[in-house]
């Protein structure tokens, strides 16, 4: 994978992830107490750098041809998981991720809990909706940083794409004091399911022993095909979901009369 | 007490990796189990892996369609 793959494909997957800590972050902050929640953002963070520092030597040492098998294998389960989501998303069988209906959720849950204070902490309730969401999002920006830069060689670019991605997220939402609802973040989970996916699928057949046709440059034909696939089901679950729409809206004579 | 934790410990990490459908989890492990006992017998093995993608994508959305549609048509009546 050449450098700007690399940077490409972690940025968009961790500015994903950043949207959605921010949207939590700020929540707990404009709601509660900004004190709290940026206590409960710096703590997770410091536990998030704990768990690079104990997990990413332990990968690192793994034997390339085992790495590639293991790595590949849960990025495709999690790439299939988010493209799943994405395809339904888009299919019009999921709601779509809509960060202000999330925003004004987590305010109203927010404005409805009780105050209570703990050591440096002046709201507890703030500190833990604020750790919990950076800290749930950030495993995953954990997790695609030292899977992409350890079986690409290259930890520190995978580093450098995610540090851009939650700085640029991040500065634009303490900016804007607002959810980043205008981040097309459906379209770009679509996207970040398709590059996981598929690096999955390279990397886990790879490291099971397969040798693609083409080396490297077969992901050039991996990534479009799932691409494809994932569209092409996009498009049938909008034809299923217009279809059971109309014969609902019918009655139920002329109902089955269309089933039949 | 104790036992509650490890349950939410063990619930989160399963939500995490396994997510919705662990069919998916499943046979992406079959795939790959698969594609090193072929590799083994020097046989092209690389079309095994996304071959399964090409089923299991099709297969979690077709259900995952169907139960929201069974959902809806439970709610309606």
């Amino acid at each position: 994978m050449t450098v700007w793959a690399l940077f490409a494909s972690v940025f968009l997957a961790c500015a994903v992830e950043a949207v959605e800590a921010t949207t939590i972050v700020l929540a707990a902050g404009t709601a509660r107490d900004w004190r709290s929640a940026l206590i409960g953002l710096s703590s997770a963070v410091v536990v998030l750098a704990v768990a690079v520092v104990a997990l990413g030597p332990a990968i690192g040492a793994l034997p390339i041809q085992a790495l590639r098998l293991f790595v590949g294998g849960f990025l495709l389960v999690f790439g299939l998981q988010w493209l799943r989501k994405a395809i339904l998303r888009a299919g019009g069988y999921k709601a779509l991720h809509n960060e202000d209906e999330i925003f004004r959720k987590q305010l109203a849950a927010a404005r409805a809990a009780a105050t209570q204070s703990v050591g440096i902490v002046p709201d507890w309730y703030a500190f833990t909706l604020s750790f919990k969401g950076v800290l749930l999002e950030g495993l995953e920006v954990v997790f695609i940083v030292l899977t992409f830069g350890t079986n690409d060689g290259n930890v520190p670019v995978a580093g450098i794409a995610a540090g851009a991605a939650i700085i640029l997220v991040a500065s634009a939402g303490a900016l804007l004091r607002a959810p980043l609802a205008r981040v097309p973040e459906n379209a770009m989970k679509f996207a970040v399911g398709t590059l996981l996916t598929s690096f999955g699928t390279f990397w886990g057949a790879e490291g099971a022993g397969a040798q693609w046709p083409g080396s490297d440059a077969a992901l050039l034909a991996i990534i479009p095909l799932t691409a494809l696939l994932a569209v092409g089901l996009v498009a049938a679950l909008r034809f299923e979901h217009r279809r059971s729409s109309t014969l609902a809206a019918r009655g139920p004579a002329e109902r089955s009369e269309a089933l039949r | 007490m104790i036992a509650g934790k490890l349950k939410a410990f063990g619930a989160f990490w399963y939500d995490f990796i396994i997510g919705d459908d662990w069919r998916v989890a499943v046979g992406v492990v079959l795939a790959l189990a698969v594609t090193a006992a072929v590799s083994r017998a020097n046989v092209s093995c690389w079309w095994i892996v996304p071959a399964a993608v090409a089923l299991l994508l099709p297969g979690t959305v077709w259900r995952a369609a169907r139960a929201s549609r069974t959902r809806a048509t439970g709610s309606s009546s």
